[in-house]
C-alpha cells in the first residue's frame, strides 16, 4: 500500500509516463541480466542434457558410473560437512563469549575474529603449507623432537584445513548476530519457570539462535563447495570444482562431462541455498518480540572463567591468523626450504611485483573497481524497481539478480566460454573471451547479489513519506532521486560497492578460466601463476599481501559504514 | 487452581548501577494475598525492585524475604515467584502449548497432569482450543494470556507483573484489567504489580507504593493515595491536582485557615494526622472537586476564588475549565453538566470548592525522601 500512496501523489501525465520508463528499464534489465546470468547457465545445463539428436539424461547418470566422479562428490560433501563441522566447533563457542560474557580483550576477539575473512583460501593454503605442510615449520619440529610427522596438508586433510580456518567466521558472525537478537526476557522467563545452565541454553537459548547458526553453516557449505583456488593450490583434485576445471582446460571447451560436474555444482548450490531460505523464512522469531528489557551488554566474568575463555579464544585465533602470519614472512623471505624460517630476507619479492610485473595489480584495481561501479548502478536501480517500481517482472527480476549466489565461478566461467566464444563482439576487434573486458563482466555478475542486498536494505529504511515530502514540496521524479533518495541510500551503495570491489579483487575461480593471456591477470591469477614454482613462491606471497590489505581496508570501511555491525556484508 | 500465597518483605533494599543508586532504602511488607502496585514514571526503580523480588538481579543493600527466608543469594530458577515480562518473552519457537507447558515440564510434572493443567490454565485465560497455534499467530491481547496462564500453571507463590497492560490498545487495556483483577481476586494469589499508570493502579490494587527516583514516597491503599496525598509528587502523579501555595494563619482542631500567596484566605478541613508545622505549605485541590459559579452568586461554607475563564472544553461527562486566578491557572473540571452553565472564554467567575476537599503537602518533600527539589511549575 506505500507503493500506491507513493504514486497517488503523481500526476496521472508523470504516473504514466513514469511507468513507460520503469517498463523500459525492466526491459532493459532483464535482458541484460538473461544475458550474462541466465542464460550462460542454461547453456550449461543444455550441452550436459543433450546429444547430437535431442534431449537426454545419459550424461547425468553416466556420472554416477564414473568412480572418479563418485568419490569426487563424495568427497566435495564431505569437505563441506566436515568444514562446517570444523568451523562450528571454533565459531560457535567465539561467537557465545563475544556476546554472552564482558571481559577484557573482548573487542580484540571480534575483530580478529573476522581476519581470517580478509585472505583469500588459496593465499590461505599456499602460507599453511609452509607451516603445517610436509616440510613446514612445524613437521620440521615434530621431526627433531620426535622423529615424525604429521600429514596436516595431504590430499583432503589439507583442503577441509584450510576451508575451516578461512570459511569459520561466517558460521561466528551470523551466530553471534542471532544470539545477541535473542530478547534477554525469554531466557529469563524460562529461569523464572525454572529452568537454569544447560537446560536453560539447550531449550531456549539454542533454538532461538539456531536460524543465523544454520544461515552460516550453509554459506559455509557453498562456499567449500564451490572454492576452486584452495584445492588446485594444495594440487588435490579429486573435488567437483578441480573436476569441472580441468575437464575444460585440458580436455577441451566441448568435454560433455565438465558440462555434467557444473549442473552437479549448481544442483548442489541451489539445494544448499533453498534450505537456507527455507529454514529462515519459516523461523518467524523477529516478528512477535517487542519491548525490551534493555540491552544485555553481556555478563562479567572473572577467575577460572575468564581464563579459560580467554585460553581458548587465544587458541582459536591464534591457529586461524597463521596463514596472515606465514604469508607475511614468506613475502619477505628470499630463501624459505627445509628450515624453520626463511634464511635470508629480502624486500626484493615487492619489488618484483610492483616495478617488474605491476600489471597484475593495475589489472586488479581496475577490473574490481569497474566491477564495484558496474554493480552499484545495477544494484541501485534493482533495488529502486524492486521497492518502489509498479511493473510487471519484480519477482522475476529479483530472482535471476539473485541466482548468482547459488552459481559456482567454474560454472559462470565454463558458461561464459561456451556463449561468448566465437562470438566476435564489434569494437573489441575480438570474442569477449578475448578481452579483460569478461572478466569485469564475470566479477560483476558474481558480486550482484550483495550489492542489490546492500541497497534493498539502505532503501528500505527510507520511508516513502520522505520522498512524499519532497514531492509534496514542488520535487519531481528526478529531483526528488537526488536530493532525498540518492543521499540517503548512499552508505548502502558505499557498502555495496565495497564488498563487490573487495571480493572481486581475490575471486580466483572465474578468473582462473577466463584471463586471456597473463599480462591481462588480476592478483589472483598472478599468485596462482607465480605460485607455481618455487622460485615464484616470494613474489606470490607478496601479492598475496597486496590482497590481503586490500580486502583488509575493505573490510574496515565496510564496518565503519555499517556503523559496527560488523558482518553484516557476510550474511544470507 | 489454588494457590500458595506468600507475604514478601523488603527491608532497607539498594540496588546500585555503577555510581548511580537506581533503588535505595526501600522497606514494606506485601501481604499474602494482597495485589500490590509498585507506581511511578519511568526510571523510578520499580521494575528493579521487581526484578530483585524475581532474582534477576541481587540486591547491594538489604534484603529480599520471601515468608520466612532470606532469598538474596536464591537463583530465579529456585525462587517459585512468577513474572510476566512487559514484552510477555513468549518463546517463538514453541507452540502455545509447549509455552505453558514449560515451567510444568521443569518440575517433572507427569504428561497426563501436564496435559490437564494447560487445559485448565488455558480454560482460566478464555485461550481454549489455542493449544496448537504459533506465537506469531496470536494477537498482542492473547500473547498476554498465554504469558499469564504460563506463570500461574505453575502456581507459583507470588506472582510478578511488570506492566503488563501496557502493549495493549486502550480498549483491550480496559478489559484485560478487569479479567486481571477477577483472576487475582479468585485465586488469592499475592500480586505485585508494576505500573506507571495511576489508573490501573487505583483499580486495581488493594495497596500501592508511590515511587519516584528510587525510593518509596507515600504507600497506602488507592483512596489515601488519592484523595490524602502526603507529598507533592503524589498529589501531582496520581491524578491531576491543583497546588497554592500559602501560609498557615490559623489552626484549630479540624481547621486550618491558610493565607494563599494569591491573597485570598482559603480553609482546609485537614484530619489531625496530617497537620503540618506552622509555615509555608503547599494545599492541593483536585479538579473535580471544584465548581464555578457566576461571580456574584453565594458560596455558602465553600472556598471561593475570582478568575476568569482562559479555556473552556465540553468533554460530555465533565467540563474542562482553566481559570486565571490572579497570576496561576486553575484547572477545574465540571463533572455531570447536563443543565450546568457553560462558561467561555473570558468569562468571570467564581472557583469554588468545600474544604474538606482540600490537601496538604509540603512545600518541599519531607526529609526521608530523597527526591530532589521541586521545580517550579507554570501553576504556581
Amino acid at each position: 500500500m506505500d507503493r500506491q500512496s507513493f504514486v497517488m501523489t503523481v500526476p496521472a501525465g508523470g504516473t504514466r509516463r513514469l511507468e513507460w520508463g520503469q517498463a523500459m528499464l525492466m526491459v532493459g534489465l532483464l535482458l541484460l541480466l538473461t544475458l550474462f546470468i541466465l542464460y550462460p547457465l542454461l547453456r550449461v545445463l543444455f550441452v550436459a542434457v543433450s546429444d547430437g539428436q535431442g534431449l537426454t539424461l545419459r550424461h547425468l547418470l553416466n556420472f554416477f558410473d564414473r568412480p572418479l566422479f563418485r568419490e569426487a562428490l563424495v568427497n566435495s560433501l564431505g569437505a563441506g560437512g566436515l568444514a562446517v563441522a570444523f568451523g562450528s566447533l571454533l565459531g560457535v563457542p567465539l561467537a557465545y563469549f563475544s556476546v554472552r560474557y564482558q571481559f577484557r580483550g573482548k573487542l580484540l576477539l571480534q575483530t580478529l575474529g573476522v581476519l581470517p575473512l580478509v585472505i583469500p583460501p588459496f593465499v590461505g593454503a599456499v602460507a599453511l603449507q609452509l607451516i603445517l605442510g610436509r616440510s613446514g615449520m612445524v613437521n620440521l619440529l615434530l621431526l627433531r623432537w620426535f622423529g615424525a610427522s604429521v600429514p596436516f596438508m595431504e590430499g583432503l586433510t589439507g583442503v577441509i584445513l584450510v576451508q575451516t580456518l578461512h570459511y569459520f567466521p561466517f558460521i561466528m558472525l551470523n551466530t553471534a548476530v542471532s544470539l545477541a537478537n535473542v530478547d534477554p526476557s525469554l531466557e529469563e522467563m524460562a529461569q523464572n519457570l525454572g529452568s537454569h545452565g544447560w537446560r536453560l541454553f539447550r531449550r531456549v537459548t539454542l533454538p532461538l539462535m539456531l536460524p543465523g547458526y544454520v544461515a552460516g553453516c550453509l554459506l559455509t557449505f557453498i562456499r567449500v563447495i564451490d572454492d576452486l583456488g584452495t584445492p588446485l593450490m594444495l594440487n588435490y583434485t579429486k573435488l567437483l570444482a578441480p573436476q569441472a576445471y580441468l575437464r575444460i582446460t585440458t580436455i577441451g571447451i566441448d568435454d560433455v562431462d565438465g558440462y555434467v560436474v557444473c549442473v552437479i555444482l549448481v544442483v548442489l548450490s541451489l539445494v544448499s541455498l533453498w534450505a537456507a531460505r527455507k529454514y529462515l523464512g519459516l523461523s518467524e522469531y523477529a516478528t512477535v518480540q517487542r519491548g525490551t528489557t534493555g540491552a544485555e551488554i553481556g555478563r562479567p566474568i572473572r577467575g577460572m572463567k575468564l581464563a579459560v575463555v580467554l585460553l581458548i579464544s587465544a587458541g582459536m585465533l591464534g591457529v586461524s591468523l597463521l596463514p596472515h602470519l606465514g604469508i607475511l614472512v614468506l613475502s619477505l623471505s628470499r630463501i624459505w626450504s627445509f628450515s624453520l624460517l626463511p634464511t635470508v630476507y629480502t624486500l626484493g619479492n615487492y619489488e618484483e611485483i610492483l616495478f617488474r610485473t605491476p600489471h597484475f595489480v593495475k589489472n586488479t584495481l581496475l577490473y574490481a573497481l569497474l566491477a564495484a561501479g558496474v554493480d552499484i548502478v545495477l544494484g541501485a536501480v534493482i533495488a529502486w524497481l524492486l521497492l518502489r517500481g509498479r511493473v510487471f517482472g519484480r519477482n522475476l527480476l529479483d530472482a535471476i539478480a539473485t541466482m548468482p549466489l547459488a552459481i559456482p565461478g567454474v560454472v559462470l566461467a565454463v558458461g561464459y566460454l561456451r556463449v561468448f566464444h566465437g562470438w566476435d563482439v564489434p569494437g573489441l576487434g575480438g570474442p569477449l573471451t578475448g578481452s579483460w573486458v569478461i572478466l569485469v563482466i564475470a566479477y560483476s555478475m558474481r558480486r550482484l547479489p550483495y550489492t542489490v542486498r546492500a541497497c534493498y536494505a539502505a532503501l528500505q529504511q527510507i520511508h516513502v513519506s520522505l520522498e512524499e515530502a519532497a514531492q509534496n514540496l514542488g520535487a519531481n521524479q528526478v529531483r526528488t532521486f537526488w536530493k532525498v533518495t540518492f543521499p540517503l541510500m548512499l552508505g548502502g551503495l558505499v557498502a555495496g560497492g565495497l564488498i563487490s570491489f573487495m571480493t572481486s579483487a581475490v575471486e580466483l575461480s572465474s578468473t582462473i578460466m577466463l584471463v586471456p593471456k597473463i599480462e591481462l591477470g588480476p592478483i589472483a591469477y598472478g599468485i596462482y601463476v607465480y605460485m607455481q614454482s618455487a622460485i615464484g613462491r616470494g613474489p606470490g606471497a607478496a601479492l598475496g599481501v597486496v590482497a590481503i590489505l586490500l580486502v583488509g581496508l575493505c573490510t574496515y570501511l565496510t564496518n565503519r559504514i555499517f556503523a559496527g555491525r560488523s558482518g553484516s556484508a557476510f550474511r544470507v | 487452581m489454588s494457590s500458595k500465597a506468600s507475604e514478601v518483605r523488603l527491608e532497607g533494599v539498594g540496588k546500585r548501577f555503577g555510581e548511580t543508586w537506581a533503588v535505595r532504602g526501600v522497606s514494606l511488607h506485601v501481604r499474602a494475598g494482597e495485589f500490590y502496585t509498585f507506581l511511578g514514571p519511568s526510571g523510578c526503580g520499580k521494575t528493579t525492585l521487581l526484578r530483585m523480588i524475581a532474582g534477576f538481579a541481587a540486591p547491594d543493600e538489604g534484603g529480599v524475604w520471601l515468608d520466612d527466608t532470606m532469598v538474596n543469594a536464591l537463583p530465579p530458577w529456585k525462587r517459585d515467584v512468577g513474572m510476566v515480562f512487559q514484552s510477555y518473552a513468549i518463546w517463538p519457537h514453541m507452540t502455545v502449548f509447549e509455552n505453558v507447558a514449560f515451567g510444568l515440564r521443569e518440575r517433572r510434572v507427569s504428561r497426563a497432569d501436564i496435559e490437564r493443567q494447560v487445559g485448565e490454565a488455558l480454560r482460566m485465560v478464555n485461550l481454549e482450543g489455542m493449544q496448537g497455534r504459533r506465537p506469531s499467530q496470536l494477537s498482542g491481547g492473547q500473547q498476554q494470556r498465554v504469558a499469564l496462564a504460563r506463570t500461574l500453571v505453575v502456581q507459583p507463590r507470588v506472582l510478578l507483573l511488570d506492566e503488563p497492560l501496557s502493549n495493549l490498545d486502550a480498549r483491550l487495556r480496559a478489559q484485560m484489567r478487569i479479567e486481571l483483577l477477577k483472576l487475582q481476586r479468585d485465586l488469592g494469589i499475592t500480586t505485585i504489580y508494576v505500573t506507571h499508570d495511576q489508573e490501573e493502579a487505583l483499580a486495581l490494587s488493594t495497596r500501592i507504593a508511590v515511587m519516584s527516583a528510587g525510593a518509596v514516597i507515600q504507600e497506602g491503599t488507592p483512596r489515601e493515595i488519592y484523595e490524602a496525598p502526603r507529598e507533592r509528587f503524589v498529589a501531582e502523579f496520581v491524578g491531576a491536582s491543583n497546588l497554592l501555595r500559602g501560609e498557615v494563619r490559623q489552626a484549630t482542631r479540624d481547621t486550618l485557615t491558610v493565607a494563599t500567596d494569591l491573597g485570598v484566605e482559603v480553609r482546609a478541613a485537614c484530619p489531625s494526622v496530617h497537620a503540618p508545622s506552622p509555615g509555608r505549605i503547599l494545599l492541593t485541590i483536585r479538579p473535580e472537586a471544584m465548581d464555578l459559579l457566576p461571580p456574584g452568586e453565594p458560596a455558602d461554607h465553600r472556598n471561593r476564588l475570582e478568575g476568569k475563564v482562559v479555556a473552556s472544553a465540553f468533554q460530555g461527562a465533565a467540563i474542562q475549565y482553566e481559570v486565571e486566578v490572579g497570576d496561576t491557572l486553575l484547572r477545574a473540571s465540571v463533572t455531570n453538566p447536563k443543565g450546568k452553565r457553560l462558561f467561555q472564554r473570558g468569562d468571570l467567575v467564581a472557583v469554588v470548592f468545600g474544604p474538606e476537599d482540600v490537601g496538604i503537602v509540603p512545600e518541599e518533600p519531607r526529609a526521608e525522601s530523597r527526591e530532589p527539589s521541586v521545580v517550579r511549575s507554570g501553576q504556581d
